[in-house]
């Protein structure tokens, strides 16, 4: 793998700015908007809360849960601004995607008001769906036909409104390029952590994309690994040009092993690389024949539980 | 555990000076893993997860498992200091790295008896 194969991701979320993603068509009401008016706003633009702007400056953010607690409260109507969050977590114009990355990670917040940085006006609002808009826009990655399943993923694709959404990376590993091993490996976990994948899945991930490495490093001239991420799940094809195995049932086999002696001391080597992949995967298959090349599909479905959820049901089972 | 109580236990050394970073030798170690093997300790359960890697191999590789595998900390045993580009990526990906003069057997007894567990037997949140 060369340096400019380092993830495009990662890159692109310091390099794209927010105002190149940000949505910048906005519904906004004023302070003296009265509470009253403002579900039929809400309803009619199919929005859970705006922003407030008084003379193009933004004074807070007045959200669906304002209005449910007021109605709730039974209070007299009254100006929007008396309800409304005035302390409200901005973003400029100017700043990397990576800073509203953080900020959400950070606050929990769905959306950031974007602010012109030498006016201070309200100029958009840039939510995890701009982000990822923008991030797929630059990679032009294709959104492939709709095979809705209901899944639900977490964290970045919820805010993805797509019939199917996926993220296409690709590492390319050099044969017998030892020393740049688990680059591939190491990109897409950390691209992966950023994208809000559940902790397991991602190593499932970056262990199959580790040994698949590993594999084209030690018998191979190299070859390409692509990763597609998509809400249900994460699919890795790992492609090369020969030698092939020429009995993929006994390669599978733990402890099976034709790597040299080089190998070996350096810890690798021991014949549980294949059989390591299929632990990670939910599916998994192997196309290869002596003298051609091989094609290595694993598919990992992505977990949904959180960790806390996950381990509560450990311990009741 | 605390990683610094495991550094006194094993007499060991930390590779480029105490870690920093907020928890520095405050983090914890949950479990242990000891293996030159390293498809062995490249396990999806999470079992090592917050994990200590014991290794007699010094290459970079085995800084490259330990990112991937989640393990907390790498210590090389027999006093065999790993390898620069093994220090480089450590130092790249914050993984604390220590060095201990006692053989493998010794090193993880004496994990055991101070009540490091195996990592498939370790309790709480691995991630």
């Amino acid at each position: 793998m060369t340096g400019e194969d380092v993830t495009k991701i990662q890159e692109m979320i310091y390099e794209l700015l927010v105002r190149e993603v940000m949505t910048k068509k906005v519904i906004t009401v004023m302070p003296s908007t009265p509470m009253r008016d403002l579900r039929e706003i809400l309803r009619l633009n199919r929005i859970s809360g705006a922003p407030v702007v008084e003379e193009g400056r933004l004074v807070g953010v007045i959200s669906i849960e304002d209005f449910i607690r007021w109605l709730a409260d039974g209070s007299p109507d009254c100006p929007v601004a008396d309800r409304m969050t005035k302390d409200v977590k901005t973003i400029h114009d100017d700043e990397q995607l990576v800073q509203a990355v953080n900020r959400f990670e950070r606050s929990g917040f769905g959306r950031l008001p974007v602010l012109d940085r030498s006016t201070g006006y309200l100029v958009g609002v840039v939510t995890k769906g701009d982000i990822i808009g923008g991030l797929l826009k630059r990679l032009e990655v294709d959104y492939r036909e709709a095979e809705t399943r209901g899944a639900r993923s977490r964290h970045i694709f919820q805010d993805i409104v797509a019939d199917q959404s996926s993220l296409v990376l690709e590492y390319r590993v050099r044969g017998a390029d030892f020393a740049r091993a688990g680059a591939s490996a190491s990109g897409l976990k950390t691209t992966l952590r950023r994208l809000g994948i559940h902790s397991q899945t991602t190593r499932r991930a970056a262990i199959a994309t580790y040994e698949a490495e590993m594999n084209l490093i030690v018998f191979t001239e190299g070859g390409r690994i692509t990763v597609q991420v998509a809400p249900e799940m994460i699919r890795l094809e790992v492609e090369d040009g020969g030698p092939g195995i020429p009995d993929i049932e006994r390669a599978m086999q733990p402890g099976f092993s034709t790597a040299p002696d080089w190998v070996r001391e350096l810890g690798f080597g021991a014949g549980m690389g294949l059989a390591n992949i299929r632990n990670c995967a939910d599916r998994m298959s192997l196309d290869s024949a002596a003298g051609k090349g091989t094609r290595l599909q694993v598919e990992i479905l992505m977990e949904q539980q959180s960790d806390a959820e996950r381990d509560s049901a450990e311990t009741r089972a | 555990m605390k990683l610094e109580e495991v550094r006194r236990i094993l007499d060991a050394e930390w590779v480029g000076g105490r870690p920093k970073g907020p928890e520095g030798g405050d983090r914890a170690v949950r479990s242990c893993h000891a293996s030159d093997l390293m498809s062995d300790v490249l396990i999806p359960s999470g079992a090592c997860a917050g994990s200590l890697l014991l290794t007699g191999l010094t290459n970079a590789q085995v800084v490259r498992v330990a990112e991937i595998s989640d393990f907390t900390a790498v210590c090389f045993v027999r006093g065999k200091p790993p390898q620069p580009e093994a220090v480089k990526l450590a130092e790249e990906k914050g993984i604390p790295l220590l060095v201990a003069p006692l053989s493998m057997f010794e090193a993880c007894g004496r994990l055991y008896t101070q009540g490091l567990v195996p990592g498939d037997r370790a309790k709480g949140d691995a991630d």
